[in-house]
């Protein structure tokens, strides 16, 4: 049975709260997440009062003026800050999406941030991911084919065949679909989950693979792939604008009339 | 399973509902709902079979004021099942996915359950 509260060692206390020191008029309260595996406390909720005046317009730019102005521990991933890489996937207002790309002005009142959702915390922002990179090893995602030799060295695949793959290669595997997805919250340990599925679907859709077959018959399963209901939590999500229900409703679809 | 000391990060009560999951919770809950119902309505009509007697109290309770606005909530929990359980068979079929699209389709949905609610009640009521 799915456990919809929270632990009691997860339970959120009452944080600290920083007050502006610029004595700025344009001031914006901004409530972060904080867990310190150090001090043997609950996680807290910070309140932050952020001078908006000189702040970058992005979401990742406020906490990079936190860290860099308030409280230099705070403790988040990011990377490019272009929305490739995806390290810097939180939950912002409610949703998960790319801290770097989701701009503030977008957001009314004061803005939550909180780590990706049912996940173990290992500080403050960052969340343990390594359930999913464990799933997203299992379907094998990498091209499986029986050439050899010089014939490897170039499998070519028509224009049409390439566009089969759009939708789906741009994935990041930033964890945002996955980690809203509420089906993944209570069965995480066995469903697969909107990102990886994405990816078993990328690989069973491309021309130049040769284990379409098994890889389908690897993915079916109740667990594994059925437990998608089609919340629609990860579309909603997506940072990037792809569509893991679709990829997911392709494979049952595949698996129906196959 | 989560008895290392790493707390799990907040889910159910930070993530903002969407319309799709507000409808796809919705759906399975008055899933639940329509086959305690039908389960009822099969016990019911089994006491055709023992007489009148039994059957009687029952039927002046689907009379009563509660009794009526029980039926018209039945009448609305299967009206939305229907009609969701339709947009998840469009979407077995591999179309609809598309986030404007499923939106409509909800909405479309939600707004139809009440319509079909209020023609099921006629209906019952013989104004047709």
């Amino acid at each position: 049975m799915a456990e919809f509260s929270l632990p009691n060692n997860s339970k959120i206390i009452k944080g600290k709260y920083y007050k502006d020191k610029t004595n700025s008029k344009n001031i914006r309260k901004v409530n972060v997440y904080r867990w310190n595996p150090d001090d043997g406390q609950n996680p807290r909720i910070d309140t932050f009062e952020v001078d908006m005046d000189n702040c970058g317009p992005k979401v990742l730019d406020i906490l990079f003026k936190i860290k860099n102005e308030m409280d230099s521990s705070l403790t988040f991933r990011r990377s490019c800050a272009h929305g490739v890489c995806g390290s810097c996937a939180m939950n912002v207002d409610g949703i998960n999406t790319l801290s770097c790309i989701k701009s503030h002005s977008d957001i009314k009142g004061e803005l939550n941030i909180y780590p990706l959702p049912h996940l173990k915390v290992i500080k403050d922002l960052i969340g343990d991911l390594s359930n999913l990179y464990k799933q997203y090893e299992s379907i094998q995602p990498w091209l499986k084919t029986s050439k050899t030799d010089t014939e490897k060295n170039e499998i070519l695949q028509s224009q049409k065949d390439r566009s089969k793959l759009d939708g789906y290669y741009e994935c990041i595997l930033c964890a945002c679909c996955s980690t809203s997805c509420p089906s993944y919250w209570w069965n995480g340990d066995k469903y697969l989950g909107p990102a990886v599925l994405l990816q078993a679907y990328r690989w069973i859709s491309d021309s130049r693979d040769e284990e379409k077959k098994e890889r389908l018959k690897k993915v079916a399963d109740e667990l594994k792939l059925y437990r998608c209901h089609t919340i629609m939590n990860c579309t909603n999500s997506c940072p990037k604008g792809l569509n893991p229900a679709k990829a997911i409703g392709s494979i049952k679809k595949m698996l129906a009339t196959s | 399973m989560y008895n290392n000391k790493n707390p799990l990060s907040p889910h159910l009560e930070i993530y903002k509902w969407q319309i799709s999951s507000l409808l796809s919770i919705t759906h399975r809950i008055v899933g639940v709902i329509n086959i305690l119902a039908i389960t009822l309505i099969c016990i019911w009509t089994l006491f055709l079979l023992v007489g009148e007697n039994s059957y009687e109290p029952i039927e002046l309770f689907l009379k009563s004021f509660f009794g009526k606005f029980i039926i018209v909530s039945l009448c609305w929990t299967f009206s939305f099942h229907i009609l969701n359980e339709i947009r998840h068979l469009i979407w077995d079929m591999g179309y609809g996915f598309d986030l404007r699209v499923a939106k409509i389709t909800g909405v479309l949905a939600f707004f139809g359950s009440f319509v079909l609610t209020i023609l099921f009640y006629l209906i019952g009521k013989n104004i047709f």
